[in-house]
């Protein structure tokens, strides 16, 4: 399928989801979704790096952290739209992708894994002891009622989400047919042979860096709006960094399908324990997930599928 | 008089730095003893357990828990579970190494997989105990020594000499022993210790299982010095990495200077910028070591 | 006399307080069939490795076509036509036999100066190439599908791939039977006749012997031989050193 189809297929379901959302009546479709959809974004994001470079990121928190504190930063000064405030989340967070990559990646794919937690509570410290945001105390961050087109504010937010997540999946989509994604696989299958082969590596792995981290910037733009209230807390919580690596990891980690799928899986199991049992409960049955996931199906529910198919096929 | 009042100002900075120094030279044992496991798994074996602090904090709540019902001795405690420990060490390894090095997958795999363990590890302690601070009670918790104006808390004066005894005795075990000596081997030449017919991957399991046996007393250390709740481990992951790379990987002298280096940064800091700051300080040395030095200090 | 087209001067490479390479000095004319040989241990590989920019040697230096190419990354080196083949192959397991020759095409040769191959052009080249080492059938497999023979044919093709002037074969024919050996010793003599000058270290004196038009001997991490194969051979040095074992 060319990529201009399917980005026209995708903005269609896009729509027809919406639509059926607002057939629904109810707000609370509107809010679990844009968690859901959110997810899509930072496990496409994090696959990018994780999945198709083979570099782990322990931090997504601290990109998305970033992201949602742009936007608190300038809410302060002088209040933006939000696609606007996506821009500059998507900046800044690109930027610490770029710096730290550039410090850590020339090192072994360990280092930079650890070097990324580094990252996460180093800024979270930072954010902390920053008064003008909030620091530890938080950040309030006023919803306007409604918006012209669309009315509702949440469902504006919804919106806003389903584009960003439309924007990531075709993203990863593009990457993956083009020598870009060829790049990025040799540098995860043999870094050494990448390099031999003429793979420019540590600039493809610094792009890798930059455009994931930018991704889950923008997912953390318009979060503040969505929350209302911002503390460091839950901006930096361990679920976000557990998540984008559970979801691509459940759903498969070699194709733009298998964060779509695993976002949606994992999101929604989460939403739906959260409120019949507890928060916690349903954090851990993803952390069991993830390890159960990675013992026994290492390329995911994709990966599953796939030896399904050529099993018949032989 | 302008002159004795800036007499008597230096001589309180001076009261509060030397007290600074001596609690982070204290605390800075304290972290040998947290370290000295990663410093055998990932030192040694190259396997990147990011679920050290789970298991440490694992220690902390068992050693609460016996001492809470039967007023054990916190440190009497992590000692009878050291084979319990060991045998958890053992079947952790067994796993990894079947799922993730038998088939070349450590680096994407083999770390989501520490990963998921220590996040698991930390949401089970929350469901089970809460995020309530739980301490434990003993002797030596509470009475300070004091030497002029320098304090000395026995509840930390006690874990350091327990960290110190704990990492004197891995440090001749692995110089001194055969088995010692044959996980240092491991690290450096396996094709050797086949041909020697000995079995690299029982080698590095009972290494493994040893690093996660010291988790036991390192968690009862931790739970002396400090209350603990779930989420404390993770502040310990940036802290045992930092010290492990830079000490220089595989270097258990090197982690001890380097640990106790980072505890002296760590307790300045606290004192002189505030708390809060704190956990920055070994965050961002790892970040700036494996930036520019990452073969640690007294590497090469 | 013309320059040669790879100079290696004075280059020393230490592991901590081991001494793997002392001073090597190694010239290469353009067009030459080079055999490198010593026992294990002797620093081969790591010269190769020191040449290619894998790892950074600690002196001497290093001139490829003309240019000085220390502190230049392996990439860099490659696009500038030094290729090697790895001691053990080293494929890109996820991508199709194809596919692994694609990458050294997209990233080398299109990424140097002059007119970039198109999608065509680049196909054609991965099935001559594939021609070339007798794999054509296996284009779409992968390479875990793969015989041992057929990974290290591969795995000279994708060196073979980035259009090198000099390429360094590093061990290609270890654990080959005689008839394979032969084949690409071949496959490496028509190579050399298209104008691609070609280091080869091996093992196998008779591949080696057939193959070298100079022959160097390294022991220890230092050049002992240097010169005609009949006379190397014969050399009462390289006899102790070496083929005495």
């Amino acid at each position: 399928m060319r990529s201009w189809v399917f980005f026209l297929v995708c903005v269609a379901v896009g729509a027809v989801v919406f639509a059926g959302a607002r057939l629904v009546q109810n707000d609370y479709v509107f809010f679990a979704g844009y968690v859901v959809l959110q997810f899509i974004v930072l496990a496409t994001a994090w696959n990018i790096l994780g999945g198709y470079t083979g570099y782990v990121n322990f931090g997504s928190a601290a990109f998305f952290a970033a992201g949602a504190y742009t936007s608190v930063f300038f809410h302060k000064f002088y209040p933006l739209p939000i696609p606007v405030l996506i821009v500059l989340g998507a900046i800044v967070s690109g930027l610490i992708g770029l710096g730290m990559g550039y410090l850590t990646l020339r090192l072994r794919g360990a280092f930079f894994a650890i070097a990324t937690l580094a990252l996460a509570v180093v800024l979270q410290t930072l954010i902390v002891n920053w008064n003008y945001v909030g620091g530890a105390r938080g950040a309030y961050v006023i919803r306007p009622e409604s918006v012209p087109l669309i009315g509702n504010y949440i469902n504006y937010l919804f919106v806003i989400m389903l584009a960003l997540a439309i924007i990531a999946i075709n993203v990863a989509r593009a990457i993956e047919r083009s020598q870009l994604g060829y790049g990025f696989a040799t540098i995860r299958d043999d870094e050494l042979a990448a390099e031999a082969s003429g793979v420019p590596t540590l600039k493809l792995k610094l792009v890798a860096t930059t455009l994931s981290g930018a991704l889950m910037g923008m997912a953390g733009a318009p979060f503040p709006y969505y929350i209302g209230y911002l503390q460091p807390a839950s901006a930096f919580a361990l679920d976000y960094a557990v998540n984008s690596i559970a979801m691509p990891m459940i759903g498969g980690t070699t194709s733009w399908i298998g964060p779509l799928i695993g976002a949606i899986l994992v999101a929604t199991l989460q939403q739906w324990a959260t409120v019949s049992i507890s928060s916690e409960l349903s954090l851990l049955i993803v952390g069991l997930l993830l390890v159960g996931f990675v013992i026994i199906a290492p390329n995911g529910i994709v990966g599953l599928v796939q030896d399904r198919l050529r099993g018949r096929t032989k | 008089m302008p002159e004795r009042a800036w007499g008597k100002q230096v001589v309180i900075s001076l009261d509060l730095l030397i007290n600074a120094l001596v609690a982070g030279l204290l605390l800075g044992c304290f972290y040998a003893a947290v370290t000295v496991g990663i410093s055998i798994s990932f030192g040694i074996l190259d396997i990147v357990n990011i679920a050290h602090p789970g298991f440490i904090i694992l220690g902390s709540y068992i050693a609460y828990i016996v001492n809470t019902r039967f007023g054990v001795d916190p440190i009497v405690v992590s000692i009878v579970m050291l084979p319990a420990f060991y045998a958890l060490g053992a079947l952790v390894y067994q796993v990894y190494y079947e799922s993730f090095e038998k088939r070349g997958r450590e680096a994407l795999s083999g770390l989501a997989f520490f990963f998921g363990v220590l996040f698991v590890t930390e949401v089970v302690l929350i469901i089970v105990f809460g995020v309530d601070y739980r301490y434990v009670e003993a002797s030596y918790i509470g009475p300070t020594l004091r030497f002029g104006f320098v304090d000395l808390p026995l509840r930390m004066l006690v874990p350091c000499v327990a960290a110190l005894i704990l990492f004197a005795a891995l440090q001749l075990f692995l110089l001194r022993t055969f088995m010692g000596r044959a996980i240092m081997a491991v690290a450096q030449d396996q094709l050797a210790l086949q041909l020697m017919a000995a079995s690299p991957t029982r080698i590095k399991r009972i290494a493994f299982a040893i690093s996660i046996a010291t988790c036991s007393v390192a968690g009862a250390l931790l739970i002396i010095i400090q209350p603990i709740e779930p989420s404390v481990g993770r502040e310990y992951i940036g802290r045992v990495f930092a010290i492990c790379v830079l000490g220089g990987l595989g270097s258990l002298p090197g982690t001890l200077i380097a640990a106790i280096l980072l505890g002296v940064m760590e307790s300045l800091t606290s004192t002189f910028s505030g708390p809060s700051w704190a956990p920055a300080v070994s965050f961002g040395f790892l970040l700036l070591t494996l930036a520019f030095r990452p073969m640690g200090l007294f590497g090469r | 006399m013309a320059e040669p087209l790879l100079q290696v001067a004075g280059l020393s490479k230490r592991f901590g307080g081991f001494v793997a390479l002392d001073g090597i000095d190694l010239a290469v004319a353009e067009g030459e069939r080079v055999g490198l040989i010593g026992p294990n241990g002797s620093g081969k590989s790591t010269l190769v490795n020191c040449i290619c920019g894998t790892l950074v040697n600690e002196t001497g230096t290093v001139h490829f076509n003309g240019e000085a190419v220390d502190g230049l990354l392996t990439h860099e080196r490659t696009r500038r036509g030094l290729a090697r083949s790895f001691q053990l192959p080293r494929p890109f397991a996820t991508l199709t036999v194809a596919d692994n020759l694609r990458v050294p095409l997209l990233y080398t040769v299109n990424a140097r100066p002059g007119p970039s191959l198109s999608a065509a052009d680049i196909d054609a080249r991965c099935a001559e190439l594939l021609r070339l080492v007798v794999l054509e059938g296996k284009a779409g497999k992968y390479p875990r599908d793969l015989t041992q023979v057929e990974m290290r044919k591969l795995e000279l093709a994708r060196a073979m791939a980035a259009e090198p002037k000099l390429l360094l074969a590093d061990e290609a024919m270890a654990g080959l039977s005689q008839s394979e050996v032969d084949d690409i010793v071949g496959l490496l003599i028509r190579l050399n006749e298209r104008g691609i000058t070609i280091i080869l270290i091996e093992h196998i004196m008779r591949a080696v012997m057939k193959f070298s038009q100079r022959l160097v001997v390294l022991v220890s991490g230092k050049k002992i031989a240097d010169g005609k194969p009949d006379a190397v051979i014969r050399d009462p040095e390289v006899e102790k050193a070496y083929l005495g074992q």
